[in-house]
C-alpha cells in the first residue's frame, strides 16, 4: 500500500469554467483604460500622478490590513488595483495626494476590509470613500476649482455645476457630440462618453458586470431627465446632458453594478438600477449637491439585501 | 481539457448530454479477483468464511440478521471480508473473491411463471447490474409508488451506458417493464428517453423506443438534451409536472427510479432464471475520448485502466460517474459496482483547485441555477454552518444536486460540497434527535 500512487480526490464538479476573480479585476480596468487614457492626455503629468498614487495606496491599504489582521494577502485578486484605478477616474486631476491616500484608505479600510474583505462590502468602497471626502473636505470634488489654471480649448466650466447654477442656457455651449468626446471637466477617467461606453459594451458582453442594472440604471437617468426636461426646459437639462456629464456613463459601468453591493436576481437588479438612476437625477435637479450619483448608488445600496430577498420561488417547493 | 465559459460571458454555458451512438461494448478478459460491496456495515466475517466457495450468481448472504446480500459475480473462493468506508463516511462490508478459472453459474429461478413475484424480485436481484430500486415496493401496500420511471438517459454528460442499454436492449426491457408493472402494481411506467435533436446522429431511435413502450404499455418522454434535463428531479418535473418534490423521498412522491440497465436486468434475470453478474459502464479517458466496457461486476477499475491503455500518475484524478455529479476514488483497487455508469480519469494538468475565498456576489450561480436556489446567499449560510436556516430560508432541499453553480463560481468556492455537507449534516441531526426522543420514550 505504501508505494501506491496517490490520486487527487474531491468532490463533485470535477470541471470548473475556468473564471477567476483576477480575470474580472484585470478586465475591468482593461474596459476603464481608454477613458483614463484621455484624461491623461488632457489632464497630462497631475493625472498620471493621481491614478498611480491611488492605485498603489489602495494595494497598499489592503496589503497593510492582511498583515494587521493576519490573513493570506489578497493582492491577487486585482480587487484593491481596480478600486484604485476607479477612485482616480472620479478625482480631479488636481486632487492633492493626502486626498488621494485619505480617498483609498477610506475606501479599502472602511469601504471593505472592516466587514471581511471582498464579497462582504454592503456599500460600494469607492462611492462611500467620494462621499465622504466630499463631505469632509469641502472643495476636493469642485472640478471648477480644480481646473482652474487649466485651458483645453473648451468650457472649463463643470457642467453639471453650471446647469445647476445658471439654468439651461448656461450649457449651451455644450453639444452632445462634445461630451461624448470628452470635451468636458471632470473627474479623470469620468468624462471621455465614448470609451466608457465601449468599455461598458465590452465588459457586458463579456460577462463581468450585470447588464440589468447598467441599463435600467442608465433607462432611469434618462427618464427622470427627460420629465424634468418637460416640466421646466428652462430649469432642467435634457436626457442626453444628464447622460453624457457627471459621473453617470462610469457610475453606470464600474459603480453600480460592483458585485457585492447590488443584486442578483432579475427584478431587483431592475429596480435597483431604475432607482439609482431616478435618485441620480433628483438629487442633481432638486438636491443640495451638483451630482446626485454618488448618493444615489450608497442609498440603493443600503435598500439592496431587502429588494434581493423579490426572487422567483425555487422549483418543487412548496407554496 | 476543461470546458471553458465562451468569450461572450452572457451566454449560458449549454451543456450537451452524450448524443454519439456508441459501438457495442468491449469485453475485457476475466478479472482475477472481484470486490464487491454489500450495503451494511462490516460486523466481523458473520456467516461468510475466508475460503469459503461460490459460484457465479450465487447468492451471499452475510449476517443472520440481516436481509443484505451480494450474488457473487464470479466462481471462487471468498479470499477477504473487510470494512469499506465510502462517501460521507457510508459504511460498507466489502468481499473479496479470488476467481477461480472453471466458471459454475447458479440457477436461482425456474420456469415457473409463479416465481415471478417481487419477493423473489427483492430477494435476488438488488445487486445486478443498474442496481434495480425495489426497497420502496412492498407486497402489502402495492399504492405508494405510482409512476415507474424507466431511465433510457444517462444523468451526466459524456456517458452512453443507459443510452446504449436503451437502444440495444429492447427484448430484455420490454419485458423488465412488463413484469415490474405486474409485482410492483405500479399504476404508470414512463420511459425517458433523449430528445433526437438532430437526425444524424439519434441517440436512440425512436423506433426501438416505440417498439418497448408498444409492447408493454408504457408511455414514452423525450428528455431535453441539455444538462440537467436527465437528473431525477428535472424528469420527475417532466412526467408529473410541477409538484413538491423539495425535502421528500420519492418515495413519498410516489415516484420510482429505475435506469435501462436495471429493468433490462430484470427481464434477463427472470428470463434465464440467473441474475446477470456483467455491467456496461463507460469509460472516459483522459483526452475525453469514450469506450463502452463490459464487464463482471466488482472488477477492479484497474483491470479496465490496463485493458485501454489508460496510464494514472500522481496527482490524476479517478471520478466514478460523470464529471458534473460523480464521486472520486483515492485507488485503482475500486470495483465496478451495480450502479457504476461510467469510469473517468483526469489529468492532474486538468484539475482546477476549489479555493477558500469567500462568495463576491456576481450571480452566476443564481443565473445558472435550474431549480431557481438563491445559492449566493445559500452558501454563506452553509460556510457559516447554519444548515437550518438554509434549509429554512434559501431552499437547501430544492436543490437537484447538478453542481452547476460550483462550475461557474469565480471565486472557485466549492458550493456544491457544502450543500451535500449540509443536507448531511442536518439528516444526521434529525436522526439524533428521533434516537434521543425514542430513548425518552423508552
Amino acid at each position: 500500500m505504501l508505494n501506491q500512487k496517490k490520486f487527487i480526490v474531491s468532490h463533485a464538479p470535477f470541471w470548473h469554467n475556468g473564471t477567476s476573480i483576477s480575470e474580472r479585476s484585470y478586465h475591468t480596468v482593461l474596459a476603464a483604460f481608454p477613458a483614463i487614457l484621455l484624461g491623461l492626455i488632457q489632464y497630462g503629468a497631475p493625472a498620471l500622478g493621481v491614478i498611480c498614487l491611488s492605485i498603489s495606496s489602495a494595494m497598499l491599504w489592503e496589503l497593510a490590513f492582511n498583515k494587521i489582521s493576519k490573513c493570506p494577502v489578497t493582492l491577487g485578486d486585482g480587487n484593491a488595483m481596480v478600486i484604485g484605478a476607479l477612485f482616480a477616474m472620479l478625482a480631479p486631476a488636481t486632487m492633492p495626494w493626502w486626498s488621494v491616500i485619505m480617498g483609498t484608505f477610506v475606501a479599502m479600510i472602511i469601504g471593505k476590509h472592516i466587514y471581511g474583505g471582498i464579497g462582504g462590502n454592503p456599500l460600494n468602497p469607492v462611492a462611500l470613500s467620494v462621499a465622504i471626502l466630499m463631505l469632509s473636505w469641502k472643495g476636493v470634488f469642485d472640478f471648477n476649482e480644480a481646473y482652474r489654471h487649466y485651458e483645453l480649448g473648451f468650457s472649463m466650466a463643470y457642467p453639471l455645476a453650471a446647469v445647476k447654477n445658471f439654468g439651461v442656457s448656461a450649457i449651451s455651449d455644450f453639444n452632445a457630440k462634445d461630451l461624448l468626446m470628452g470635451k468636458q471637466v471632470g473627474g479623470i477617467g469620468s468624462g471621455f462618453g465614448l470609451a466608457l461606453i465601449v468599455g461598458g459594451i465590452y465588459l457586458m458582453f463579456r460577462g463581468f458586470i450585470r447588464w440589468e442594472i447598467s441599463l435600467s440604471f442608465l433607462f432611469g437617468v434618462g427618464l427622470t431627465a427627460m420629465m424634468f426636461n418637460a416640466s421646466d426646459p428652462v430649469r432642467y437639462a435634457g436626457a442626453g446632458f444628464h447622460l453624457l456629464t457627471g459621473y453617470t456613463l462610469v457610475a453606470a459601468f464600474f459603480l453600480v453594478p460592483e458585485d457585492s453591493s447590488s443584486p442578483v436576481n432579475l427584478i431587483p437588479m431592475l429596480i435597483f438600477g431604475l432607482s439609482a438612476g431616478v435618485l441620480t437625477v433628483l438629487i442633481r435637479n432638486i438636491g443640495a449637491y451638483v451630482d446626485g450619483t454618488i448618493f444615489a448608488i450608497l442609498f440603493m445600496n443600503i435598500v439592496n439585501p431587502l429588494l434581493d430577498k423579490i426572487r422567483p420561488k425555487a422549483i418543487g417547493k412548496a407554496a | 481539457m476543461m470546458i471553458k465559459r465562451s468569450f461572450f460571458g452572457l451566454a449560458k454555458p449549454r451543456f450537451a448530454y452524450e448524443s454519439a451512438n456508441p459501438a457495442k461494448p468491449e469485453k475485457i478478459s476475466m478479472p482475477k479477483i472481484v470486490t464487491l460491496f454489500c450495503k451494511t456495515p462490516y460486523r466481523g466475517n458473520g456467516l461468510l468464511a475466508v475460503g469459503e466457495k461460490v459460484k457465479t450468481g450465487q447468492k451471499v448472504l452475510l449476517y443472520g440478521d440481516s436481509d443484505a446480500y451480494i450474488i457473487s459475480s464470479v466462481t471462487g473462493t471468498v479470499s477477504s471480508v473487510s470494512s469499506y468506508i465510502g462517501d460521507f463516511g457510508k459504511s460498507y462490508t466489502a468481499i473479496t473473491i479470488s476467481a477461480s478459472a472453471q466458471e459454475e453459474t447458479e440457477d436461482v429461478f425456474g420456469k415457473d411463471p409463479a416465481e415471478i413475484s417481487l419477493e423473489n424480485a427483492k430477494k435476488f436481484l438488488a445487486f445486478s447490474p443498474g442496481a434495480p430500486a425495489l426497497e420502496g415496493f412492498s407486497e402489502s401496500d402495492k399504492s405508494k409508488i405510482k409512476t415507474i420511471v424507466v431511465c433510457g438517459v444517462d444523468t451526466d454528460l459524456l456517458m452512453f451506458t443507459q443510452q446504449y442499454v436503451m437502444k440495444n436492449r429492447t427484448e430484455d426491457i420490454s419485458k423488465g417493464i412488463s413484469i415490474l408493472k405486474h409485482i410492483t402494481g405500479a399504476e404508470s411506467v414512463v420511459i425517458a428517453i433523449p430528445r433526437a435533436d438532430n437526425s444524424d446522429s439519434k441517440p436512440c431511435g425512436m423506433k426501438n423506443a416505440g417498439a418497448v413502450g408498444g409492447a408493454s404499455g408504457a408511455e414514452i418522454r423525450e428528455i431535453r438534451s441539455e444538462y440537467p434535463a436527465a437528473l431525477p428531479h428535472m424528469i420527475a418535473k417532466e412526467v408529473l409536472g410541477n409538484v413538491v418534490t423539495a425535502g421528500k423521498t420519492w418515495e413519498e412522491i410516489g415516484i420510482s427510479f429505475f435506469s435501462a440497465e436495471a429493468v433490462a436486468s430484470v427481464g434477463q434475470a427472470f428470463r434465464s432464471g440467473r441474475v446477470p453478474v456483467n455491467k456496461v459502464v463507460t469509460l472516459i479517458k483522459k483526452d475525453m475520448s469514450k469506450v463502452l466496457v463490459e464487464v463482471r461486476l466488482g472488477t477492479p477499475i484497474r483491470d479496465i485502466f490496463n485493458a485501454f491503455d489508460v496510464t494514472l500518475n500522481e496527482k490524476d484524478r479517478i471520478i466514478i460517474g460523470g464529471p458534473l455529479t460523480g464521486a472520486s476514488v483515492y485507488s485503482e483497487d475500486f470495483p465496478v459496482q451495480p450502479d457504476t455508469d461510467a469510469i473517468m480519469v483526469q489529468d492532474a494538468e486538468s484539475i482546477s483547485a476549489v479555493s477558500d475565498y469567500p462568495c463576491i456576489n456576481c450571480g452566476e450561480c443564481v443565473r445558472i441555477c435550474p431549480v431557481n436556489v438563491p445559492v449566493n446567499m445559500l452558501v454563506r449560510f452553509c460556510e457559516a454552518g447554519k444548515y437550518q436556516d438554509a434549509a429554512d430560508m434559501y431552499d437547501l432541499y430544492s436543490c437537484i444536486g447538478c453542481g452547476l453553480c460550483s462550475f461557474v463560481c469565480v471565486a472557485k468556492i466549492p458550493i456544491f460540497q457544502y450543500i451535500r455537507l449540509a443536507k448531511y449534516e442536518l439528516e444526521r441531526m434529525r436522526l439524533a434527535n428521533l434516537e434521543s426522543e425514542e430513548a425518552a420514550n423508552a
